[in-house]
């Protein structure tokens, strides 16, 4: 019995000495405020409170800016980028491009003296060099690549932007000269290059990585020309980067990035309140009155470029009438869910595209808030009392911050001219599917532009072909909006282009295939310690060329 | 009742015969449960609507042909008995597969998130102890006082608590208003951390920096409150009412008689016997605890295996849940298992089942 | 001990009027009764009670906050949520929800559990191992990741999360009923009944079931709760009731964002989860203290 007894006594005392010990030690916190140590002082450390973890590090792999973010944003360079803030495309890893006449072919004079990132298992023996190019994109198109099929060979984005069918071939003209050569001219090739599954790896460690029989290690452990180079990752956790030394533009002026992921936006509120990041993407719209009160806080605002919309299947009846789609236009008070919906951190939209992109036609006049002409309207066109759905997506998207409650709004107001609707909602890949297969009556859906080219937005959203494979939602293909988007591609005169594209604006409001809903604001807050942070247009977060006071 | 004999282990020849067979008979009910576990894995995913493709581009959209291609690449395209038996020979060479996302082995993912799980587990469960027993078996002891009646009435006000909520109300209150305790994290990100256990405590005191253990302690305060409440309230009850049960045996009525210090007769007589029902509530609470971490890691963003197989339903990442849902459930298993032993060992009930 | 089981077939009134006796010493027991009492008429006439339609959108009062804090009024006592709606009255149609999905996931699993768990205990070998297995396996699974998984595949619903909850809970009962029941069966008068000739089901369900009522009743009231705090837990997750339905959980889902400027919207419904999955709870410990016999010296 003895040694029982004297286990559980010990069992005791041990638990409540270790209960004094832990009151002991956390007695100094229970005075107020915490701020999270300084470990060095000298080292210049910023830290963004990040919204989720990467799902991986080559960025040609994955479609989701959190991607996008830790990887082609900080590790890597494209061989044109777009400038910091701006829709502008500026030299990168290319020095100068030049197209040829027939815009069948481009060239770029790629910048010397380009240093890979040294990393624990890799020190790169040369410079940056078109071999890099060639990889980079070859990998990505040339299913006899070695690399492939490595880590899955989801090249989405290549796939998304048709570049299989536009890149005839590329060839390396010199060390320092690469020709991409195509089959048909596409004004908006240029940006494209700028994109983010156009980064620029490093052949020599692919090769290596090769070599050892770890290819998959060329992408868990990436080796790029980036500002930044990565130190840890820790997945749900923490990204580590430290400045690349010899950094082609000049090294960071910060010493280290760190990216604390936190996925809650009120907790990563509380995390930059406490000063225990400096910049935190998406906040609440509900807190951004209290954030904009606090003194240690900006808020940096931008529109954003994207557009969320409600778009009819014009396949189904009573959508094909137009009428009908012009109806529930009217009937749909936007002001009620910029407030509600984006609380105000959102902006009503008239065209398909966002004010911040170019050809952006301002004359549109939006169907304005008039239940009664649309009951009258819905009337003539003799679907009075329609039962319809509405298909409201189950995540948060930056074009739409909650679908759910959109929809009990637009439900709320279609009630009132006697339409009758049920919400509706799937699983976010079972929701897009289905919705591409045009199982929908009405589906909110919006788009994040990727390249600030107007045909990013109208032809991948509202062209003949994509009513074909299913990324037009309202399934609308419309000969004469269509012709105008053919003939802007054609052309790489911007003016020419913009007319087309002002004109097919117009063309759409009329049809009405959607009800546009509204294109959010981006809002930032940023500690004021930070300086210079700018918002990426393009919804990234770009910490090159961003101090700390 | 009382019709039991007093366990007197000192008076008892340990039965190893029994023990070993009662063993064998545990262990040989773990097999088929765990291969059921796979074939619940494998399918249930599978049952889910939503590939991981369609996932991965999002809105972009794909390209039927491409997605169909993928798939094969995938190795999706083939029969599901195929694919089943794919991954069980794999499981049986130890591999549990590649997440279709990180492309990362979905053992070592497993691997880096599990400590943080059990770190935050066994802190709550620690908390839960630390605080259920004594104020359990002092509950038992002024049965019908105030003090009795509080604590009773607290942990099942604790035992009833929507802990989703409860974590917010905390963050609020604590990380939000006054600021006492840091708002998610396992620690400050200031502090370079190597991962070599895993556990932040111990990894936290093993680099050159004097506030990284404080602050990896800090970290845990608010989700092992979280997490904690619950067991602290089953384990307070259950103390209490084994306690409740155990005092009124004749034996100790016997020892009261005999004049031993009451101290002594709660402490030795009473708690040995009462702790046999609480430690299989503990082994119980194996299985809340984990179901507890998924909304406990939600909310405080804890980077661990709750959280991390969330996400991968959501992503439809086939081999990271097949393979994450049979390493929680293995964990179950093995733990349930323990608890039996532990049971079998001390309670002379069941030592002896095996002898008739 | 023995008296009140004997007793306990046939079921006068007497065992009844002992039961209430034993359950109102018991003051917990009764609160949680009353307030079960006050939550279950409140359900009913909700349409009466409740000032406003729970989904009616008033959209010139967006957050308005409760009747005592500054801009709040008696019009919206506790205030309305983002989008206008009376938080009163979406609290107290709330509470249809929150009963209905402790009832239909109770008598789902405990019907289906009692069924497996009498089969299994009655018909032994092959299909007792089968069936026991099958609940190991199902308890190997942590239950909320379980729940996840059924209700991802049935998609995201108010059924279907009761539906999966159903299954969630299935395991215990289909233990406790065989465990009891195999406890019964080696009892005199099972022998005796059997030997009088009575079938295999009239064994099952009018000699051995009535006496495997206590623990059943009591795991049935515990479950209740549980289900009113998982069905919230999926709610919250995005995967319970979906809006507009008032649901408890579904509400604290989407007040989420609103934790900081709104925090009436966060509140009251986890306090009306609190209390109502409390009520049962008390409820549940004083049906145990009454129908334990143990306790009752």
């Amino acid at each position: 019995m003895g040694k029982n007894t004297r286990a559980t006594w010990l069992w005791l005392v041990a638990g409540l000495v270790i209960v004094i010990v832990v009151v002991v030690l956390a007695r100094p916190y229970w005075e107020p405020r915490f701020f999270p140590p300084t470990v060095t002082e000298i080292e210049k450390t910023l830290v963004y409170c990040s919204e989720g973890s990467p799902e991986g590090f080559n960025p040609s792999l994955y479609t989701s800016g959190t991607t996008f973010d830790a990887s082609s944003r900080t590790l890597f360079n494209k061989l044109v980028e777009f400038e910091r803030g701006t829709t502008k495309i500026v030299a990168a890893l290319a020095e100068s491009w030049e197209a040829a006449d027939d815009g069948l072919s481009y060239t770029f004079k790629l910048r010397k003296g380009v240093k890979f990132h040294t990393t624990k298992n890799f020190t790169p023996s040369r410079d940056f060099n078109a071999d890099d190019v060639l990889h980079s994109f070859n990998r990505q198109g040339d299913p006899a690549h070695p690399y492939y099929k490595v880590s899955g060979g989801t090249y989405e984005y290549y796939q998304g932007m048709s570049m299989p069918a536009l890149i005839k071939e590329i060839v390396k003209v010199d060390d320092y000269t690469v020709k991409f050569v195509l089959n048909e001219p596409e004004a908006p090739f240029i940006a494209n290059m700028a994109m983010d599954f156009a980064s620029i790896m490093s052949a020599e460690h692919a090769d290596k990585m090769m070599a050892a029989g770890t290819p998959e290690k060329a992408d868990l452990e990436p080796v790029g020309t980036g500002p930044f180079q990565l130190v840890q990752y820790q997945k749900d956790a923490v990204i580590r980067y430290k400045a690349h030394p010899g950094y082609w533009d000049g090294k960071a002026a910060i010493d280290t990035l760190i990216f604390a992921i936190t996925p809650d936006a009120s907790v990563r509120y509380q995390k930059l309140k406490v000063g225990e990041c400096h910049v935190m993407p998406y906040p609440n719209p509900a807190d951004i009155d209290t954030i904009k009160a606090n003194p240690d806080i900006n808020v940096l605002e931008q529109e954003g470029l994207n557009v969320g919309y409600l778009a009819f299947n014009v396949e189904r009846k009573p959508f094909d009438d137009k009428r009908v789609r012009q109806a529930l236009n009217m009937a749909i008070n936007k002001d009620a869910i910029i407030d509600a919906v984006f609380q105000g951190a959102g902006k009503a939209a008239k065209n398909p595209i966002p004010p911040t992109i170019w050809s952006y036609n301002d004359a549109t006049k939006d169907y304005a808030y008039d239940p009664e002409a649309a009951k009258a309207l819905l009337a003539e066109a003799g679907a009075a009392g329609l039962k319809t759905n509405i298909w409201a997506m189950p995540v948060q998207r930056p074009y739409n911050p909650n679908a759910k409650r959109m929809a009990e709004i637009i439900q709320a107001d279609w009630a009132k001219i006697g339409v009758e609707a049920e919400i509706v909602t799937f699983e976010w890949g079972e929701y897009l599917k289905r919705s591409k297969n045009g199982e929908h009556d009405t589906v909110l859906l919006g788009w994040t532009g990727d390249n600030g080219d107007p045909d990013n937005f109208l032809y991948v959203l509202l062209g003949c072909d994509a009513a074909k494979d299913g990324t037009n939602r309202a399934r609308w293909c419309h000969k004469p909006f269509n012709d105008l988007l053919v003939q802007a591609k054609r052309t790489s005169d911007i003016g020419e282009r913009t007319a087309l594209y002002e004109k097919a604006q117009l063309v759409f409001k009329e049809e009405a295939p959607w009800a546009t809903i509204a294109h959010s604001v981006v809002f930032m807050p940023v500690r004021k310690e930070v300086s210079d942070y700018r918002i990426d247009p393009f919804g990234g977060h770009i910490f090159y060329g961003v101090g700390l006071k | 009742m009382g019709g039991e004999v007093p366990a007197h282990p000192a008076l008892r020849p340990f039965p190893r015969q029994t023990l070993f067979r009662f063993f064998i008979t545990r262990f040989g009910m773990v097999v088929p449960t765990f291969f059921g576990v796979t074939v619940v894995a494998f399918f249930l995913i599978r049952l889910i609507p939503g590939d991981p493709i369609e996932l991965l581009v999002g809105e972009r959209g794909i390209a039927p042909e491409r997605h169909a291609y993928l798939l094969k690449e995938f190795g999706y395209d083939r029969p599901l008995w195929q694919q089943y038996l794919g991954f069980v020979h794999n499981l049986l060479n130890g591999d549990f597969g590649t997440s279709i996302v990180s492309r990362e082995p979905v053992l070592s993912e497993f691997l880096t998130l599990f400590p943080a799980t059990i770190e935050l587990s066994f802190m709550a469960l620690f908390f839960a102890l630390a605080i259920g027993l004594p104020v359990g078996i002092l509950a038992a002891v002024r049965r019908g006082t105030v003090f009795d009646h509080t604590v009773m009435g607290i942990s099942l006000t604790g035992y009833s608590m929507p802990i989703f909520w409860w974590g917010l109300l905390l963050i609020i209150l604590f990380s939000g208003t006054l600021g006492w305790t840091p708002v998610s994290g396992r620690i400050s990100v200031l502090y370079y951390i190597e991962p070599t256990t895993g556990f932040m405590l111990i990894d936290s005191l093993l680099i050159d920096e004097p506030g990284a253990f404080k602050s990896a302690l800090r970290h845990l305060i608010l989700p092992t409150i979280v997490l904690g409440t619950i067991p602290l309230a089953v384990i307070a009850r259950q103390t209490r009412s084994a306690m409740l049960e155990v005092l009124g045996e004749d034996y100790i009525r016997t020892a009261h008689a005999k004049g031993l210090a009451p101290m002594r007769i709660i402490g030795i007589h009473a708690l040995r016997n009462a702790l046999i029902p609480v430690i299989t509530t503990i082994g119980l609470q194996t299985g809340v605890l984990l179901a507890g971490a998924i909304l406990t890691e939600t909310i405080f963003a804890w980077p661990g295996v709750g959280n991390w197989l969330i996400n991968s339903i959501y992503r439809r990442d086939y081999p990271s849940v097949q393979g994450g849902i049979l390493l929680v459930a293995c964990i179950v298993i093995t733990v349930n298992l323990l608890v039996d032993l532990a049971y079998g060992l001390i309670n002379p009930r069941i030592r002896h089942a095996g002898k008739s | 001990m023995t008296e009140d089981t004997v007793n306990g077939i046939s079921a006068p009134p007497h065992p009844l009027r002992e039961f209430w006796s034993y359950f109102s010493e018991n003051r917990g027991a009764v609160a949680g009764l009353a307030v079960i009492v006050t939550i279950v008429l409140m359900a009913v006439f909700a349409d009466f009670i409740a000032p406003y339609s729970p989904i009616e959108q008033y959209r010139e009062h967006l957050l308005r906050p409760p009747f005592w804090e500054e801009g709040g009024s008696l019009a919206f006592p506790l205030g309305t949520d983002a989008v206008g709606r009376d938080m009163l009255s979406r609290l107290i149609h709330g509470a249809r929800y929150s009963l209905l999905i402790g009832l239909i996931v109770v008598t789902l699993s405990l019907s289906t559990g009692i069924a497996l768990g009498l089969v299994a205990a009655f018909l032994r070998g092959p299909v007792e191992t089968l069936i026991m297995r099958a609940m190991d396996i199902m308890l190997a699974l942590p239950s909320l990741l379980l729940a996840i998984v059924v209700v991802a595949i049935l998609g995201p619903s108010l059924i279907n999360a009761m539906f999966s909850l159903a299954i969630v809970y299935l395991p215990h009962y289909v233990r406790l009923t065989r465990a009891s029941a195999i406890g019964e069966m080696s009892r005199d008068y099972v022998t005796a009944s059997r030997v009088a000739g009575a079938g295999v089901a009239r064994l099952m369900l009018i000699t051995v079931l009535p006496n495997c009522a206590a623990p059943l009743i009591v795991q049935a009231t515990l479950s209740f709760s549980s289900a009113i705090l998982d069905a919230a837990a999926l709610g919250f997750l995005g995967l319970g009731a979906q809006p507009p339905t008032p649901e408890w959980g579904t509400l604290l889902a989407e007040a989420r964002e609103f934790v900081l400027r709104a925090w009436w919207v966060v509140t009251f419904p986890g306090l009306a989860i609190l209390v109502t999955v409390l009520a049962f709870n008390l409820m549940g410990d004083g049906l145990r203290d009454a129908l334990d016999p143990k306790l009752k010296r």
